[in-house]
């Protein structure tokens, strides 16, 4: 933004704020003089966030702190100028060299790249090459880097129709011969998109890597670089040809781990740590220098653009979260909405309260698809161990042996946008395309440690997690 | 070595300090005494230098909110720190090390800053804003202190004049330093987040001195309110000092008050210096435009070389560069500060940012201590193609540090030519001071998105208006007219019993001296001798020195009754009644003239005179006796006046022998 004197703006102010500005004709960017019946302040007028009260007006000292003024003590304010900040990350034009492997970049939004927006008061994601090339120089070590922004949303905005138009892209990419795609996504829904995209984009030559970051890039301790530097080292060298997430594996700053599209979590609210592979081990970790593999059973990368995509999706799905007392108005109420598709996560091996039986009832009858997952997240749906599970499976309920309940939710909402047919639906279902479902448990796929266990403290001592 | 630019510090005087212009502000950070720290409920005021588990985290310049990039974020950048952070499972929880978002602000930390504020004069802020304060260091995990500004524009009133007062800020304290070894930095996180206020003054301190006296008045304002921290760490200040034609340089985290006078004459002395640097520079030709350096790997070189440094340089297979600076020669040895020369400005940049911390870490052609052969030197110049008039400055260490290095010699040199930097410079224990980094500017403040503002009403601030104590100043006044000895003010004006004196002296008419020695010295005998005399409430002070006024007490017996009351009680709170108690089971009361005779004439019958060959010994004997039945109950005075009148109608003939004795 530059001053122009003539327009004096008043970015989100309203009410006694707003008239306060306007009496004194003065405004945002405004390098103000106030005299307030609580003393004098001197500073430039900043836009007002839009959720905060229309009672104060904010500036910015010149020691670059900001403070507020109640507009009600306002006596007189005198401009001496104006100054407008000019946020920019120096763009720099990014490398190209002709021998290194070329990454597209897909912007989705979320905190990976974010600046300042005075509205909301929070931050919005901002994306650019070169903007990346001036924050993270690294990048160029690696590869020849393109962005593309797709959209500018959060996480959890995504939806049916950004999954479908970045498979979409996705297809287009690899068919232009890039050898390989990051994909910079908000954290909170990565590991929903990072599925349907396994189910949407089968049989990639190239890896295909999710990327976001928990701590925004504004910050200096931001996790956003190393996760991007690991997440495009991944495209443009690994030879792992799947739809994964790249992200921090300790809270240290040291290494990401790469994670399968299909088994992987957000565990965490707020830790940098926070995507876990669950049920199962992680592919591979890596640091700027090195990618150690900790499995071979994942596709490799190939010459050939010979991938499918199947951007299929139904809106009519949805989720129930079994809890204790739960009534089968519920789950009626989802029936005779009109959905077509229902995962239940339920306790324990995959259990639901009697009462609910008459609404698995009524599913059946009205044709709806009913799949089973577990709350625990770890371990397998169980139907056969108990009466329940049983009874259950006669109502027509399906155990969806240790898929993740939101990688379920959007493999049936996949499934159920390219049929209705119920034993076309279950074999779709029941065959997995990415390890949704995995055959075995490995001993060490369920970690979670508990602190204060003298062996954990000691692990915690001496390792940086 | 040349002498220093200055005369030696013992012999300044504050015509000399004007003479060279010398200005100076302070930056007082006082933590408060919370429960909690101030953005999660970790509890305040914890320690532990033992730890459970480690961190590691990078650090990358962020832009402020201005679009701008701070000159220190990017010096740290250079330096690539690894940075650990220790935690304790007692002092921190995922907040400090930034895995969770910060929880709301701490109440009681806003409250005690306003009566500060209000304190120290400030025009109040209606709404506190968040503010992120970069800090690239790693001194906090998030890159950034939380920090608010409470009001701006205040005053205090020092000798004829005032100083005024910039701003008074809330903030979360910093990690404290483990060690700092070439890439790897350590830091404790016990200390991080607690709240603290910095308060921070205009330049208008002129000599070393009353910075010293500007910086006790603030530290005395805070202890008055009697809600901030206390001991080793809790109060630190950051002294500005700028000299005319220098520039503002910070120097950080002066632990002691006592130690602020030399390090500004020392600071002072090395912008007079410096500045002279600049002109002998300029006069030579070499300015920021004209300033030609070069450097070259020059490891082959020296592979014979002596200089044990070098030496072990070479066989760990480390490199070695020199810089040439064009036009520096025999400028290196100028001395800056007492003990300390031109070149170590180079070694510190060397040290901080090219992270090459083993000292000696360069060597430069003026040395004139121990130093390469002069045929190395030859063999240098040659290969840098230097004139007799260059300078050359040789570096070793990893292959990209000693580039940094190379890098930053440069950029010091350039520096040079204009005159001083703008640097954050840590204290040393001798009073002088050393690089810590390039002094930050307001680039690196920006809004902190975690947090809504905070609106802070006018009953808030009438709430704190109501709690907050006299101010200081006004308290000192009024100790001084009732004569209380100046150590006893100082000690007594920002104590908890500032109330319990002022009304002693008003309602019980004592003096500011007995109720300095009481309250002040004796009370530090009774703590001493751990009797801990804070159980006393104020009330039950006061009921003591009520007794002491009705004459029902002695002077002297005000501290026998304290630690006779202390010892028998073991109650955590001594109240008033506890005192009466006391004095009605020992039925202390005043003694009459009557009684008081009575107990001179019981002493007199009972001593066998015979025993002293004057009557002056008999009088001393009798004294003692007398006071060690009566100690605390009659004033020595009266005892003594009683003796000597009882004395002469007993013993008549011999008063003669003993009148004025």
């Amino acid at each position: 933004m530059n001053g122009k004197a003539a327009t004096k703006t008043t970015d989100g102010y309203r009410g006694p704020g707003l008239a306060v500005l306007q009496r004194h004709g003065v405004g945002v960017w405004s390098d103000v003089e106030v005299q307030t019946m609580g003393g004098r302040f001197r500073g430039i007028i900043l836009p007002r966030s839009e959720t905060a009260d229309d009672k104060h007006i904010v500036l910015k000292l010149n020691s670059g702190y900001n403070i507020g003024v109640a507009a009600e003590t306002v006596k007189s304010m005198t401009e001496h100028g104006r100054r407008a900040a000019n946020y920019k990350i120096p763009e720099q034009q990014f490398p190209i060299d002709a021998g290194k492997p070329n990454v597209v970049l897909f912007g989705t939004g979320g905190t990976i790249a974010s600046r300042l927006d005075y509205r909301s008061g929070a931050v919005i994601p901002a994306f650019s090459p070169g903007e990346l090339y001036g924050s993270v120089p690294e990048l160029a070590d690696v590869c020849n880097l393109r962005t593309e922004k797709l959209f500018g949303v959060f996480s959890e905005n995504m939806g049916p129709e950004q999954y479908i138009a970045l498979a979409k892209r996705i297809g287009q990419a690899i068919e232009e011969g890039v050898d390989g795609i990051v994909i910079g996504h908000g954290t909170d829904t990565m590991h929903h998109t990072a599925a349907v995209l396994t189910f949407m984009v089968q049989n990639p030559p190239i890896p295909i890597v999710m990327v976001g970051s928990q701590r925004s890039s504004d910050r200096p301790s931001s996790d956003a670089a190393l996760n991007l530097i690991c997440a495009v080292k991944t495209a443009a060298e690994s030879d792992i040809a799947e739809v994964v997430v790249c992200m921090f594996g300790p809270t240290s700053d040291e290494y990401c781990l790469i994670h399968r599209g299909t088994r992987v979590r957000k565990m965490h609210s707020s830790y940098r740590s926070t995507f876990r592979t669950i049920g199962d081990i992680p592919l591979a970790m890596i640091d700027p220098q090195t990618i150690t593999l900790f499995r071979d059973d994942y596709k490799r990368r190939r010459r050939d653009r010979n991938v499918h995509i199947n951007p299929a999706y139904s809106d009519e799905v949805t989720m129930l979260y079994y809890y204790p007392g739960m009534k089968p108005d519920v789950m009626e109420a989802m029936i005779e909405k009109g959905y077509r598709g229902i995962v239940i996560a339920g306790t324990g091996l995959g259990h639901v309260n009697k009462p609910t039986y008459r609404a698995l009832q009524l599913a059946m009858d009205k044709g709806v698809h009913v799949y089973m997952t577990v709350q625990t997240l770890w371990g397998f749906v169980g139907m056969y161990v108990y009466e329940t599970g049983r009874e259950m499976m006669a109502l027509g309920v399906m155990p969806l042996a240790n898929m993740l309940p939101e990688v379920a939710f959007v493999k049936l909402s996949w499934v159920l946008g390219q049929t209705d047919d119920r034993e076309e639906v279950k074999r779709l279902m029941l065959k997995s395309i990415g390890d949704e479902i995995t055959e075995r448990e490995p001993y060490n796929g369920y970690l979670i440690y508990q602190g204060a266990v003298p062996e954990v403290q000691e692990f915690l001592k001496k390792i940086k997690r | 070595m040349d002498a220093l630019p200055l005369k030696p510090f013992e012999e300044m005087t504050p015509t000399d300090y004007a003479h060279i212009g010398l200005k100076c502000g302070l930056e007082v950070h006082q933590q408060l005494l919370t429960r909690s720290k101030l953005f999660c409920r970790c509890p305040a005021g914890h320690y532990s230098s033992s730890y459970d588990a480690e961190v590691l985290r990078h650090m990358r310049p962020t832009l402020s909110e201005m679009g701008e990039y701070d000159g220190t974020a990017l010096m740290e950048k250079k330096t690539r720190k690894n940075i650990t952070y220790r935690l304790h499972h007692a002092t921190v929880c995922t907040y400090e090390f930034d895995d969770t978002p910060p929880f709301f602000i701490d109440d009681q930390a806003i409250d005690i800053a306003l009566e500060l504020a209000l304190l120290l004069r400030l025009n109040l802020v209606n709404e506190l804003h968040i503010a992120r304060k970069q800090y690239l260091d790693g001194s906090i995990p998030t890159g950034f202190q939380r920090t608010t500004i409470l009001g701006v524009d205040g005053w205090l009133p020092f000798k004829d004049r005032t100083i005024r007062v910039r701003q008074l800020g809330l903030e979360e304290d910093s990690c404290r330093e483990v060690s700092d070894h070439g890439h790897e930095r350590t830091y404790l996180t016990d200390r991080l987040g607690m709240p603290l206020i910095e308060v921070v003054t205009e330049p208008e301190m002129f000599t070393p001195q009353e910075t010293a006296e500007v910086c006790n008045l603030i530290r005395k304002v805070c202890r008055s309110t009697q809600k901030v921290r206390r001991g080793y760490g809790a109060t630190r200040q950051d002294v500005n000092v700028s000299v005319e034609g220098g520039t503002r340089v910070e120097i950080k985290g002066v632990p002691q008050i006592w130690r602020i006078p030399r390090l500004i004459y020392n600071e002072a002395s090395r912008q007079v210096a410096l500045l002279g640097i600049m002109k002998e520079l300029n006069r030579r030709g070499v300015t920021p435009d004209t300033i030609t350096t070069a450097s070259k790997d020059v490891t082959e070189l020296l592979i014979k070389a002596s200089y044990a440094p070098v030496r072990s340089a070479i066989d760990r297979n480390l490199k070695v560069r020199c810089v040439k600076l064009c036009g520096f020669a025999g400028l290196l040895n100028t001395p800056t500060q007492e003990h300390t020369i031109f070149a170590k400005e180079f070694s510190d940049r060397v040290r901080v940012i090219a992270c090459l911390s083993e000292l000696p870490n360069i060597v430069h052609s003026d040395s004139a201590s121990e130093s390469l052969w002069p045929q190395d030197w030859q063999k240098l110049r040659k290969r840098m193609q230097a004139h007799e008039d260059d300078a050359l400055i040789l570096v070793w260490g990893d292959d990209r540090d000693v580039q940094t290095a190379c890098e930053e010699i440069v950029i010091r040199a350039t520096e040079a030519t204009s005159g001083v930097p703008s640097d954050t410079r840590q204290p040393l224990k001798d009073g002088t001071n050393g690089f810590e980094r390039v002094l930050p500017g307001a680039e690196r403040m920006y809004p902190d998105t975690d947090l809504p503002p905070i609106e802070i009403p006018a009953e808030r601030v009438n709430r704190a208006r109501a709690v907050m104590p006299e101010f200081v100043w006004q308290t000192e006044a009024t100790f001084r007219q009732g004569a209380m000895v100046e150590d006893d003010i100082q000690r007594l004006c920002i104590s908890p019993r500032v109330l319990l004196i002022q009304r002693a002296m008003n309602e019980l008419g004592l003096s500011g001296k007995l109720l300095g020695v009481v309250l002040a010295q004796r009370m530090r005998a009774l703590a001493r001798a751990e009797r801990r005399p804070e159980r006393f409430s104020d009330e039950a002070l006061f009921a003591i020195l009520q007794a002491h006024s009705q004459e029902r007490l002695a002077k002297e017996g005000i501290a026998w009754l304290m630690e006779l009351i202390l010892v028998q009680s073991t109650k955590d709170e001594i109240t008033d009644a506890d005192v009466i108690a006391v004095l009605d089971e020992l039925d202390i009361q005043k003694m009459t003239d009557q009684e008081l005779q009575c107990e001179v004439a019981c002493a007199i019958q009972a001593a066998d005179r015979t025993q002293f060959s004057t009557v002056a010994k008999l009088r001393r004997f009798l004294m003692g006796e007398l006071m060690k039945a009566l100690i605390g109950l009659v004033d020595g005075r009266r005892v003594w006046d009683c003796l000597t009148t009882t004395l002469r109608t007993v013993e008549p003939n011999l008063a003669e022998q003993w009148t004025g004795t």
